[in-house]
């Protein structure tokens, strides 16, 4: 699919995306494309709107009632907001990690399996098996709690959760992972655990990832995005915004004298 | 001469009042007094002029109360005119001492917030002790009442027998009529009826719930939760002889089409009216319950290509159960308690079946039917209605008990 770097293979195109809640704009007029491969960090001050444009991706918006989405989002070349799209199977395609840890309140295996169960993708018992254990692997949580499946998966640590929420999003073998704030509610050890798994799978998904912490866009990070008031401000790679921004105003954010 | 009553009251409210404001004012002016000469002291009032107050209006009120009480205890029924002097000049010199008292209190030291807070805290616990004991002795009086009954009739007649047939003889020359209280046929009924109305209200509770906290927009649920509601604000009486009036005949009508013979007044009846009661028992608080299960919960299932349907039933039932559990089994003591319905539309006759188109009864028609009407208060057909409330209090406790636990269990899991 990609081309190894040379010209990096555009995963998402957005023209003019405009969300409105209600009667309020929160987001007017986005254009960015989102490479394939690599990660992208959405940064800005709380309200600024990146969660919101996150939410665009995989259509959670339409779960909020009064939210309205317009402009053009491709995907591949083919607009998720299409009338004929289910956004249930884009759901699948797109996985989502949240601010707050969310495992149900199900087993550890339960967790991992629910998606690849509503979805039908195995066959059998030793397959699913298989699955669940790749998807705890690939998450890093597997040498951890591979002795206690059957234990509930509310019970293990902020941490561990959160690496659980991934695995249960990589069963379902989705293109890309969104995380909104995916480190805001762990400590430093957890998070830095977090950093060094979202750069193993950034060698195989397109991550999109919100966060408050600008040392964590400029580590994990191979494009930034700066949002202000709704307006995406600039776009670029990491290293360019983080050292000579084009914008005023993102140069003021990240020197901490706005935000 | 009941008016002195009324006097004696006024009385002590104002004394109160007059003590508070007495006191006030006094701690008032001594604070600002002392504030404007000794500015150099670093000693300041502990409490303000206001707790110096209500620490005269409290004790006031609480020795005056009791002084009330005790004069109503000790007045002679003719009243009497000395007595009176004496009651009303007991109260008004004790207001007056107390206030003479608090008022050489108030002084920098005197920590009068720290006594207001203590009788508070005191009042709260013996209004709370009021319930407490209220309860115990009801359950009290059922017991030794239930005890008498048992001296009487064998608890393991009471307990394990199939015949209820309470009627004793009215003269001891009668023949034929010893009674006989085996209160198998009427708890039967009472579950019969119960799982009947479960059956409604169960199913149709949830669907409603889930309907209302996960499909319904914001508007619908604004007019329909509180229609639904409304159903629980109707006098459980008008449910009686709806069930009486309206369903039992239009059950028997239909029956009878189909060739069956079903009386008017049957358990099924009965059951239906008493499920459309409880819908909106099991509905409104399954509604919390589901509504309590975190949004997040909910994201994260969507954010995994789950239908809305898929995320009801494998993620917020699982959150949910036991809270929903705990609603049924509070929906369940509540049918098993129910009268009015069963009274009018269930009947009485205490058939010991498990078919719900005959006429059944139920432990509160029995108990109706055992105390109305003139009766003597040792026998045993009276003292049944106690043991019979005693079994039915037991019962409901322990679902209520059982129900309260589940749903704190849950709530803990979350917080």
């Amino acid at each position: 699919m990609s081309d190894k770097k040379a010209e990096p293979y555009i995963k998402f195109r957005c023209k003019d995306v405009r969300v409105h809640y209600g009667q309020n704009e929160a987001l007017h007029g986005i254009d960015i494309e989102i490479p394939d491969n690599g990660v992208t960090a959405f940064i800005g001050p709380s309200g600024c709107g990146k969660s919101t444009f996150l939410r665009v991706f995989n259509r959670m918006n339409d779960t909020i009632e009064g939210a309205r989405v317009s402009g053009s989002i491709l995907m591949d070349g083919e607009d998720i907001y299409d009338k004929n799209l289910d956004p249930v199977l884009l759901r699948a395609r797109v996985g989502m990690v949240f601010q707050k840890p969310n495992p149900f309140p199900k087993s550890i295996y339960d967790n991992v399996a629910y998606g690849p169960k509503i979805h039908g993708l195995t066959t059998s018992k030793a397959e699913m098996d298989h699955l669940v254990e790749k998807s705890l692997k690939r998450a890093g949580l597997w040498a951890e709690v591979k002795d206690r499946l059957k234990s509930p998966g509310t019970g293990l640590s902020g941490g561990q959760q959160q690496r659980l929420v991934i695995a249960r999003a990589i069963a379902v073998s989705p293109e890309v992972i969104l995380m909104d704030e995916p480190a805001s509610a762990l400590d430093p050890i957890a998070t830095a655990k977090l950093e060094a798994l979202i750069d193993e799978l950034k060698e195989r998904y397109c991550i999109v990832i919100v966060t408050h912490s600008m040392a964590q866009a400029a580590r994990i990070s191979d494009k930034t995005a700066f949002f202000h008031m709704g307006d995406l401000v600039e776009f670029g790679p990491t290293e360019m915004i983080f050292t000579n921004p084009g914008n005023s105003r993102t140069q003021d954010y990240i020197t901490g004298r706005t935000g | 001469m009941n008016s002195i009553v009324a006097y004696i009251l006024m009385l002590l409210i104002i004394s109160v009042i007059a003590g508070f404001a007495f006191n006030f004012t006094a701690a008032q002016k001594r604070i600002t007094l002392y504030k404007g000469v000794d500015v150099k002291s670093e000693r300041v009032y502990h409490s303000q002029s206001g707790y110096h107050g209500y620490l005269t209006a409290w004790l006031i009120g609480i020795s005056g109360f009791l002084i009330f009480l005790g004069g109503l205890f000790l007045r002679p029924d003719t009243g009497g005119l000395i007595f009176n002097t004496v009651w009303i000049g007991v109260l008004i010199l004790t207001a007056a001492s107390i206030t003479y008292l608090c008022n050489q209190r108030i002084r920098p030291e005197f920590r009068a917030r720290t006594h207001v807070e203590r009788l508070v805290i005191g009042a709260l616990i013996v209004l709370s002790a009021i319930a407490v004991f209220t309860t115990l002795g009801i359950i009290l009086s059922l017991l030794f009442e239930s005890l008498r009954f048992f001296d009487k009739v064998p608890f393991t007649e009471f307990l394990f027998g199939t015949q209820w047939s309470p009627q004793m003889a009215l003269r001891a020359d009668q023949a034929g009529q010893s009674g006989s209280f085996g209160a198998v046929p009427i708890f039967a009924g009472t579950f019969l009826i119960m799982l009947i109305a479960m059956a409604i209200a169960g199913p149709i509770g949830l669907m409603i719930a889930v309907y209302l906290s996960e499909y319904a927009s914001k508007r619908v649920r604004a007019y329909v939760k509180p229609a639904i509601e409304i159903l629980a604000g109707i006098p459980t009486v008008v449910y009686g002889f709806f069930a009486l009036l309206t369903v039992g005949p239009t059950i028997r009508n239909l029956a009878e089409g189909f060739g069956f013979s079903v009386p008017t007044q049957s358990a099924i009846s009965a059951g239906v009216v008493m499920g459309v009661m409880i819908i909106p028992l099991i509905s409104s608080l399954s509604d919390d319950v589901i509504n309590s299960v975190p949004q997040n919960l909910r994201d994260g299932s969507y954010a995994l290509g789950a239908t809305k349907s898929e995320t009801m039933k494998k993620v917020i039932f699982a959150g949910a159960l036991p809270g929903i559990i705990g609603a049924f089994l509070l929906a369940i003591s509540r049918a098993i308690g129910e009268t009015m319905i069963v009274v009018m539309a269930a009947g009485r006759a205490a058939n010991l079946t498990g078919n719900p188109f005959e006429a059944v009864t139920t432990v509160t028609v029995q108990i109706v039917a055992l105390l109305t009407g003139d009766q003597e208060f040792d026998s045993p057909k009276t003292l049944a209605a106690f043991a019979l409330g005693l079994v039915l209090f037991v019962i409901t406790l322990i679902l209520n008990v059982i129900a309260l636990t589940i749903v704190r269990k849950y709530r803990e899991r979350y917080d």
